[in-house]
């Protein structure tokens, strides 16, 4: 809404500007050169406006506060940051390639998720390369993973890294006291230091909750998914659905495997509340209590705290994960060709990637900085998080992303991710029979590959 | 200049061609005569240009378009028929066909069948007739998107009113959407209550132009009020219950909008296993979701014959309504 009637009024500048500047090439035809070369004068001393369009749940980016900050140092550079909308799959990804091909309607900054970079990189004809203002220097601030998949197909720096999902435990303090676990979250980590006592403690609360309308230990299949193969992908080659030649290994890479048989197990024990995740079923069941624990990559934490609300502050907790360091998601911002101030983008992009942007980002959306330096700093490495009940979530994510591998994610890593999630789904909520799933969870994929 | 050709005197005249140049001469016979012929072209132009922009080239160009392998944003080849024939052996196709033809079926049949009961009652003396003829044509004017939202809502599986009530009678909650038939009354109750009373109000207007004498001859000859129904509304609405049947055939068959919202995600799958996916969503996923924009250009272009073969069928279908008897 606001975003809107912001656009609103600029079209409306818009339009006064291009009337006025009709009525002032109309009106006079020989000293209109002297009224031109002032109007070129004064749009040369007007600030040159930078947009960003970023996505995401809850507080995504978080970069209200930067911008402003920004804004603020910088009157000649004024961003103008946009979050478009909420999926980034299917309603980012398809609009933002279409703006690309068109060569026009992207923003200046447009943020990227890990799961695309593998279809960008393939598209270098698109991106400005980062390196010609400068930003080759920022190599030494990024971990080799996040500062590698920046790297086009033509070998130019395209891109840099905003956050990393270090990962950790969503768990709902009521809920658990209820069920009669522990609900301080030193404690609760110490439950489950792998999954199998995580299954274990699924079972304690599902005897304790065995009601049909009763919460139920997880949220559904995808989080979990997602959490274990996180894990399992840097133990097998630090590949996912594909190898480092694009070749798909779905059905080859133990890490799939394996983290489709824990889904399954858990599924099968009745432990999940049959929920897709990104859904407002599932944003409902966050907010009303219907589940008790959720895998949370660092920028969880804003989804959660923004489908729950303040009303539930306190009720969610943050605890480490069963099984070990992983990383799910985590964002890039670019330059598009098509902008028409490259260099201040840079600049901007330059900020935004940098220490001060995402400590700032870190306090407004829990988004964990892929720097090293933003992570070794004091604001971000003491930060708590008062929506978690003060959880110490610089603590938390920078243990949890100490030893981080890179793993590789094909071109059409994002088709893949998405068809055999819907095979998960399917599988929880019982339309496709679990002694069948995982086949058509591999044809799922190799159809969207394909 | 053009109302010469309409007007009373032209007609005795051989022809406009002449009468033109009867009185041309001063002005310049090339134009007039040009300005005659050229000018009703001219004036309907706006229409066929609009259809060429954004009807035929968008055909035309979706035909080109279907032949290759396009990939959005990336590269392409021509590839002759080879998306039509990897399309009809496509399983995942044929599912979205079947969804949209049983959707199609379960929503329309019910929904005419009720629009033609609704109708036959308004068109009754009953006390407030303006009130109930205005009522049923509301839900017409909500938006689908709000609509889909709505019922999505009401059939949800843990917060829904649905469930609520048949929790009453001690039914477990069911889950709408993982199921065929399930998600397919869910998504038809959303068709049908949005355009009953438009097809409702469409046939009443037809019926209002029935002669009243046929009712009366047909009364007074000892016919009762269904006999009347069966033997004289139905066949005198033919016209209007073929425009209807084209209608719904045409809207059915494209249906998009409620099953999307009712996936609470555009992800245009339709459900986990594709339950509800219809052939247009079918083609939103394969363009925007996979981006590959020949397949879905040619999926596009099987729609269009799915909808013609429809047409063509429903059509000898309801041209058969009283016409034997």
């Amino acid at each position: 809404m606001l975003n809107d009637k912001r656009h609103g009024k600029l079209a409306a500048v818009a339009v006064m500007a291009a009337t006025a500047l009709a009525i002032t090439s109309c009106g006079s035809s020989e000293p209109a050169k002297p009224a031109a070369g002032d109007g070129g004068a004064s749009a040369a001393a007007e600030p040159v406006t930078i947009t960003v369009h970023t996505f995401g749940g809850g507080e995504n980016f978080g970069y209200d506060k930067a911008v402003e900050t920004w804004n603020a140092a910088h009157p000649n550079i004024q961003v103008k940051y946009q979050n478009l909308t909420d999926r980034f799959e299917d309603v980012y990804l398809p609009q933002l390639l279409q703006r690309l091909q068109a060569g026009s309607g992207a923003a200046d900054i447009i943020a990227l998720d890990e799961g695309a970079m593998g279809l960008m990189k393939a598209r270098p004809q698109f991106f400005t390369d980062l390196a010609e203002y400068g930003l080759e220097s920022r190599k030494a601030d990024f971990p080799a993973a996040k500062w590698d998949n920046g790297i086009n197909a033509d070998n130019k720096l395209f891109a840099l890294g905003t956050d990393i999902g270090g990962m950790t435990m969503c768990y709902r303090k009521d809920l658990f006291e209820k069920a009669g676990l522990p609900t301080e979250r030193d404690e609760v980590g110490k439950l489950w230091p792998d999954w199998n006592a995580f299954k274990a403690i699924g079972e304690k609360f599902k005897a304790a909750n065995p009601g049909k309308s009763d919460p139920k230990f997880l949220d559904g299949p995808n989080t979990l998914y997602n959490v274990i193969l996180s894990q399992e992908a840097p133990k097998n080659g630090n590949v996912a659905y594909f190898d480092k030649s694009n070749q798909l290994v779905l059905e080859s890479n133990p890490a799939i495997k394996t983290s489709f048989d824990t889904v399954k197990d858990f599924s099968e024990a009745g432990l999940t509340a049959k929920l897709a995740s990104f859904t407002p079923p599932w944003n409902a069941a966050i907010k009303k209590g219907g589940f008790a624990t959720m895998g949370c990559p660092a920028w969880m934490l804003g989804v959660v705290s923004g489908a729950a609300g303040d009303d539930n502050k306190g009720k969610w907790d943050v605890a480490s994960v069963p099984g070990g360091a992983g990383n799910w998601g985590g964002s890039y911002l670019a330059v598009p060709k098509q902008s028409k101030h490259p260099k201040e983008a840079a600049e901007v992009l330059n900020y935004l990637t940098g220490k001060e942007g995402h400590v700032m980002a870190f306090q407004e959306a829990a988004a964990f900085p892929s720097s090293i330096p933003a992570q070794q700093d004091p604001a971000v490495a003491d930060l708590k998080n008062p929506f978690f009940n003060d959880a110490p979530t610089g603590q938390i994510f920078g243990a949890s992303v100490k030893d981080l591998l890179p793993v590789f994610l094909g071109e059409k890593h994002a088709q893949v991710k998405t068809a055999v999630e819907k095979v998960l789904e399917g599988m929880d909520q019982g339309s496709v029979p679990y002694d069948q799933a995982w086949t058509k969870f591999v044809e799922a994929g190799v159809k969207a590959a394909g | 200049m053009t109302l010469h050709v309409d007007s009373p005197a032209a007609p005795p005249q051989p022809g406009p061609r002449r009468s033109a140049a009867a009185r041309g001469p001063q002005r310049g016979g090339g134009w007039a005569r040009f300005d005659l012929r050229a000018t009703p072209y001219f004036l309907v132009s706006p229409y066929f240009l609009l259809f060429a922009i954004f009807g035929i080239f968008p055909l035309g160009y979706t035909l080109w378009v279907s032949l290759h392998d396009w990939e959005l944003a990336g590269d392409k080849s021509f590839v002759g028929i080879e998306n039509y024939i990897e399309l009809i052996t496509d399983e995942a196709f044929w599912n979205a066909v079947i969804n949209t033809l049983g959707m199609f079926v379960m929503s329309t049949i019910p929904q005419l069948v009720l629009a033609l009961v609704l109708a036959n009652a308004l068109n009754k003396r009953i006390r407030g007739r303006l009130f109930f003829r205005l009522g049923v044509l509301l839900p017409l004017i909500t938006s689908v998107v709000a609509v889909a939202v709505v019922f999505t809502q009401l059939y949800g599986r843990d917060y829904g009113m649905i469930n609520w009530f048949l929790g009453l009678f001690g039914t477990d909650a069911i889950n709408w959407q993982n199921e065929k038939w399930s998600a397919w009354i869910a998504i038809s109750t959303m068709i049908d209550w949005r355009w009953t009373g438009y097809n409702a109000i469409i046939l009443l207007a037809a019926m209002q132009t029935i002669p009243k004498d046929l009712y009366e001859a047909a009364s007074i000859d000892g016919a009762t009020a269904r006999r009347q129904f069966w033997q004289i509304t139905i066949p005198m609405l033919r016209p209007t219950l073929i425009f209807i049947v084209f209608i719904s055939t045409i809207g059915g068959l494209t249906l998009f909008t409620e099953p999307v919202m009712f996936d609470g995600n555009p992800t245009m799958s339709g459900g986990a296993t594709g339950q509800y996916q219809t052939v247009a969503m079918f083609i939103v996923k394969e363009a925007f979701r996979d981006f590959d924009f020949g397949y879905a250009s040619a999926a596009a272009w099987m729609l269009f014959a799915l909808i013609l073969v429809g047409t063509l069928i429903n059509y000898s279908f309801t041209r058969r309504i009283g016409g034997s008897k």
